[in-house]
């Protein structure tokens, strides 16, 4: 290939790439968020007799891929049709990572699908919202008497501002199915075994920890070489700590707090002396995280710091050996939904989704979730479930929820909390980093997300 | 009227044409459209804002992203330098001692290129775990002070994925030298030995420059693996413990996908284009120049 070739490939390349106009261009402008919901498109133009709605097809994109998840979507489903023969689902199904991944592309599309499952955070649902291609659910949430069936503590997980910047308030965008919340697992067998009683105050916890070490037991066990488990353990420890609006504030990303307080040093510190004691395993960086349940399931370790989602599978190797319960002491505990169901701007549809969405939340699926041994977000105490773990966690959430003291994962407030807050408990458990300038990296990082909102 | 075959000559042009028509639709528009979102700050939905050079920039200044690169460049001898160290010598000694079985060692060092990558990382990350067999070994021979959760670990993350790298590349470099080597002639032995050279200054004067050229090629395609790792950190530590083994491809993934910044993602993905395209230019250039 001569110069000149080569400079001509060159320019050709480079005509390309000016040819192509900017990025997201090409889709069409946001619908204004006032039109949809301003009071005079609000109740009167929605409509909730799905029956009558004509031939309709719902596309559903989720991912409630694994064993019961997918059991109670097909079940409900299913029921759906029965009941509105109308309307036909079409359903499309993706595990948790390649939704995450292909949502963005399919949603800047023309036709989009109507129902889609997306993640709360700022990166997915925010991001949305503020590209307009979610519809505000309000006027469907006030036919459907929505607000009604969820306590406020779980609206905040699917409720922004229509501009998308503020998390945890406004309009309600989405509906979860499924609760989850983060408490304390232990070994019912061992602690027996220690002569002690399942801890119900944070000081009872500490001495548990203690006896535990003296009888040279693993007292909690911690696997944080995936970086974000730790972010559970730091969470459920600054509930004991911290007030809980200053934790909401900063979960949700809000202006008006700030990380480098007395009381986030106190619960930064907690980790540092867990692991200077001794209570957590030296490796907890090194160690995968589904190696650390596994190994807590075997009977390693005491205590174990994590979701209501490791019981359905710890169950199944520790039976009733298994104890959970809310974090002791404060009634606090980092929890939240399973993804919830949201209906797309662009769906033509939206009464039917809105009637979908509505079907899948009610009461009786409430049951069908139970009897798949998930977490039903709402009702969760009228729901009859034999002792043992399971027991224990719909009594947990229930409580908690009842108190309103689910506080949001912490990896919620901006869109690259997450990795700093990862990184940063990495370091500070490592004493790579002190309280001080563990909180300085978090402040940095919010401040800098704060600011730029608005 | 005859012509010369192959006039004229702009007919050729005519050939090319549809393999460039398939490359430019495939190659060039996306390189040329990943040039232009790097200019732009783009949250992969909503409009773009022209960023211009911003995004360039803030892959000088940002601490972290820096060290992105810096980790790709001590990768780079984990999966370059090392590899064809000791390939070179297990195919010299291979070469050389005219092993019984050559065929079946050959198959074994290779092993680990016919393995995914992702396999090859989940496998290691349970050697490496804390429970894992490198320790059972320390512990084995005595050494059980040293070990610990070395993806866990701040000064051994890195090295131990290198490591890996390290594993799974000798085999490619091993079998690329062992090829060369056995194209020299045998008369170059025996003249080196008549001069009265020994195995190891035969080595370096026979041995050495007559796979010059396998050389470039295995560093080529070593060093383009080292600098574009992703699968390996991604499966192992997720740029953990902190950011000790962030490289720039799991960031331009990370940025993409997960936080939405992908005019940021795409200025990471060009900036290692053309560091691939500079280092991988000069170890040709190297090569060329030195057999000349």
């Amino acid at each position: 290939m001569n110069a000149s070739t080569r400079a001509a490939l060159a320019a050709g390349a480079v005509a390309l790439a000016a040819a192509a106009c900017a990025p997201g261009s090409s889709a069409p402008p946001a619908a204004p968020s006032s039109a949809l919901s301003a009071p005079s498109s609000g109740p009167a133009a929605v409509r909730t007799d799905a029956a009558a709605l004509g031939k309709v097809t719902l596309t559903v994109w989720d991912q409630e891929v694994r064993g019961a998840q997918n059991a109670q979507m097909t079940a409900l489903n299913t029921a759906f049709q029965a009941k509105y023969p109308n309307i036909t689902i079409k359903r499309v199904s993706r595990s948790f990572d390649d939704l995450n991944t292909t949502l963005r592309l399919a949603l800047s599309g023309n036709e989009p699908p109507d129902v889609v499952q997306a993640n709360n955070g700022r990166p997915q649902m925010g991001a949305f919202v503020k590209a307009g291609q979610l519809r505000p659910l309000d006027a469907y949430a006030d036919a459907y008497g929505w607000k009604k069936r969820y306590p406020q503590s779980v609206l905040q997980y699917v409720s922004y501002t229509p501009d998308g910047k503020d998390f945890g308030q406004g309009s309600v965008y989405g509906m979860p199915q499924a609760g989850e919340v983060v408490g304390l697992l232990y070994n019912r067998t061992k602690l027996t075994k220690l002569g002690l009683q399942p801890p119900t105050t944070w000081a009872d916890f500490q001495a548990a920890l203690e006896k535990a070490k003296q009888a040279g037991e693993q007292p909690l066990m911690l696997g944080n070489l995936d970086k974000w488990p730790a972010v559970h353990v730091f969470g459920t420890v600054q509930g004991q700590f911290v007030p809980k609006d200053q934790i909401a504030t900063l979960g949700f990303g809000r202006k008006g707090a700030t990380w480098s307080t007395p009381e986030n040093t106190k619960a930064a510190q907690q980790l540092v002396d867990w692991m200077d004691k001794g209570y957590l395993n030296k490796d907890v960086n090194g160690l995968g995280y589904d190696a650390s349940w596994q190994a807590f399931g075997k009977g390693k370790g005491v205590f174990y710091i994590g979701g209501s989602w490791l019981i359905g599978e710890l169950g199944k190797s520790m039976g009733k050996d298994l104890g959970f319960s809310l974090p002791p002491g404060t009634p606090a505990a980092t929890g939240g939904t399973g993804l919830p169901f949201a209906v797309t701007a662009k769906s033509p549809n939206p009464d039917a989704a809105a009637a979908y969405l509505d079907f899948i939340t009610n009461a009786d699926a409430m049951k069908v979730l139970t009897q798949n041994g998930l977490l039903p977000v709402a009702d969760t105490d009228r729901q009859t479930v034999e002792e043992g773990p399971t027991k224990d966690m719909f009594t947990a959430f229930a409580a908690i929820t009842k108190q309103d003291g689910l506080l949001p994962y912490l990896d919620y407030a901006t869109p690259t909390f997450a990795d700093t807050l990862g990184a940063a408990l990495q370091d500070l458990m490592a004493k790579k980093a002190t309280p001080e300038e563990f909180l300085a990296t978090l402040e940095k990082d919010y401040k800098k997300f704060v600011d730029s909102n608005g | 009227m005859t012509r010369p075959p192959g006039e004229p000559r702009r007919v050729a042009y005519l050939f090319l044409l549809p393999a460039f028509a398939v490359y430019a639709a495939f190659l060039l528009y996306p390189i040329g459209r990943a040039v232009q979102l790097s200019l732009y700050d783009w949250d992969g939905l909503t409009l773009g804002t022209w960023a211009g050079l911003d995004n360039y920039a803030a892959i000088i200044a940002d601490g972290e992203l820096r060290d992105a690169f810096g980790h790709a460049l001590v990768l780079m001898f984990f999966y370059a330098a090392l590899p064809l160290a000791i390939g070179l010598m297990l195919a010299a000694i291979l070469n050389h001692a005219k092993v019984r079985g050559l065929g079946f060692f050959r198959t074994v060092v290779f092993l680990p290129q016919v393995v995914a990558m992702v396999v090859v990382a989940v496998a290691w990350r349970q050697v490496y775990s804390s429970d894992g067999s490198l320790n059972a070994l320390l512990e084995a021979v005595g050494l059980g002070g040293l070990a610990r959760g070395w993806l866990g670990d701040y000064t051994f993350a890195l090295p131990a994925v290198g490591v890996v790298g390290t594993w799974f590349e000798t085999g490619l470099v091993t079998v690329l030298m062992l090829a060369g080597m056995s194209k020299i002639p045998l008369e170059l032995y025996e003249a080196a030995r008549l001069d009265g050279a020994g195995a190891v200054r035969e080595f370096f004067a026979v041995t050495l420059p007559s796979v010059r050229g396998e050389i470039a090629v295995a560093l080529t395609l070593t060093v383009i693996a080292a600098l574009r790792t992703f699968d390996l950190v991604y499966i192992t530590t997720g740029g953990g413990p902190g950011n000790s083994t962030s490289v720039p491809s799991y960031e331009v993934y990370h940025r993409a996908f997960e936080l939405g910044q992908v005019g940021s993602a795409a200025a990471i993905g060009v900036t290692l284009t053309l560091v691939i395209f500079v280092i991988s230019f000069a170890i040709n250039r190297f090569a060329d120049r030195s057999v000349s």
